[in-house]
């Protein structure tokens, strides 16, 4: 086993994977901000998604290859030919921090924010909100005392769970570092976390709607509000 | 500063006469040169290559054929400071090519930042190493995506071109094609069903 995963609490084996619908997105650059942040997270966890990741990327690849298009292929060649003289890396970025914690990119979000503050949400639970560019969701961290339910977190369309410390679960199934949990308006269970540890995940919803009718949409820009 | 490259001198398993090159086997040849030896010439022929291409999956930012035109640019040139980091066990070149160009496009498109993993922090879990034959698994793997891309409906293809290449989410696809998102849906849920069947029917 390598050094990276010696540093990690364990080998993580994620058994709840990312849908189609979610990666294909991603693969695609047309799915948003905060969604992003929740499968980047999981695949730093899960080769497997990662493999059907690259699957999905050789799609883009090949609609590429498949574009004959009639372009001048020498136009810019002799601008590009100037800036040729830059070294070629060698080796990607070296993280800037780690933590046992929270993987990349979510740490980055993290820290940008000025690192980990939690606020009560009662019950002992707590709960933090991640700042993203994206205004179409938002993005937390739960705590959940260990046996406590996991709180109500938006529950308007999708939502999208993934562990990172402890676990939580129902009669059915049990998540745990690096499982995703997908739902949407019509799941009704509420999960609890597993006791003995406390469960912390990383939590991405749609961002609630403030005005439902249309004309107040259309003009919410314009309000500024 | 980097001395300019010299002449590859396995040149001979380049195309010689200088027509574009089109076989995955001597596009990875060609970023081979690129990544070991710095070779412009083998570079010259993945720009002519690749760069029509590219300026037209650019095209789809917007009205600004210029700006366009200098995303693909920015694209070509991330080809070639990062050609290390491409590896033929992975995945095709121009699969590698397309992500590049695809996180140029995001960013130009200001959408914010695009979180990608890291392979490098130590919270990272790594895969086992690849099997030795990978390779050419690798391209067995893109005769079977060119089979079973064939075997999608038209419709389906449409759609994932819509999504992969005119950068339309699927509520943009349903709107430009004037049917229900369900359809969308489940024509994109049809496409991942029958490639992943053929994918790993090996």
């Amino acid at each position: 086993m390598s050094e990276a995963a010696r540093n990690t609490q364990g080998r993580v084996t994620v058994l709840h994977h990312l849908s189609d619908e979610l990666l294909m997105s991603y693969a695609a650059g047309t799915l948003s901000e905060g969604w992003s942040i929740g499968v980047a997270t999981h695949l730093s966890f899960c080769p497997g998604c990662r493999q059907r990741l690259s699957e999905f990327e050789s799609i883009g690849g090949h609609f590429l290859d498949c574009e004959e298009v009639e372009g001048d292929e020498t136009a810019g060649w002799e601008e590009i030919q100037k800036r040729l003289d830059v070294p070629i890396s060698n080796v990607t970025a070296i993280a800037v921090r780690s933590d046992p914690l929270l993987p990349q990119p979510l740490l980055a979000y993290v820290d940008a924010a000025g690192g980990l503050r939690w606020r009560s949400l009662g019950g002992g639970a707590s709960q933090m909100k991640v700042p993203t560019s994206d205004s179409s969701t938002v993005v937390r961290l739960l705590k959940i005392p260990a046996g406590k339910p996991v709180p109500e977190h938006g529950h308007s369309g999708r939502e999208l769970t993934l562990v990172l410390a402890g676990s939580f679960g129902d009669s059915v199934s049990i998540f745990n570092r690096g499982d995703v949990e997908l739902a949407d308006d019509d799941l009704t269970h509420q999960p609890k976390a597993t006791p003995g540890e406390d469960c912390i995940c990383l939590a991405i919803t749609e961002a609630p709607l403030r005005f439902t009718s249309r004309i107040v949409r259309f003009i919410q820009p314009f309000l500024g509000i | 500063m980097v001395k300019l490259p010299t002449v590859f001198d396995g040149k001979s398993r380049l195309p010689a006469d200088g027509r574009k090159a089109r076989e995955p086997e001597e596009i990875n040849a060609l970023m081979a040169a690129v990544a070991e030896h710095q070779d412009v010439d083998a570079y010259q022929l993945l720009y002519k290559h690749f760069v029509p291409k590219v300026r037209a999956y650019m095209s789809k930012i917007g009205s600004d054929r210029a700006f366009a035109d200098e995303m693909a640019q920015e694209a070509m040139l991330t080809v070639w400071r990062k050609a290390r980091l491409f590896d033929p066990a992975r995945g095709q070149a121009s699969t590698w090519i397309y992500t590049i160009a695809r996180n140029v496009r995001i960013d130009a498109l200001r959408r914010g930042p695009r979180p990608i993993f890291d392979p490098t922090d130590p919270a990272f879990v790594p895969e086992d190493e690849p099997a030795a034959d990978v390779a050419f698994e690798r391209q067995q793997d893109a005769d079977r995506l060119r089979v079973a891309m064939a075997s999608l409906k038209p419709d389906e293809i449409k759609t994932l071109r819509l999504s992969f290449f005119e950068d339309m989410a699927h509520p943009a696809i349903a709107a430009a094609l004037g049917i229900p998102i369900g359809t969308v849906k489940s024509r994109i849920r049809n496409a991942c069903l029958k490639l992943r069947a053929i994918l790993k029917d090996a």
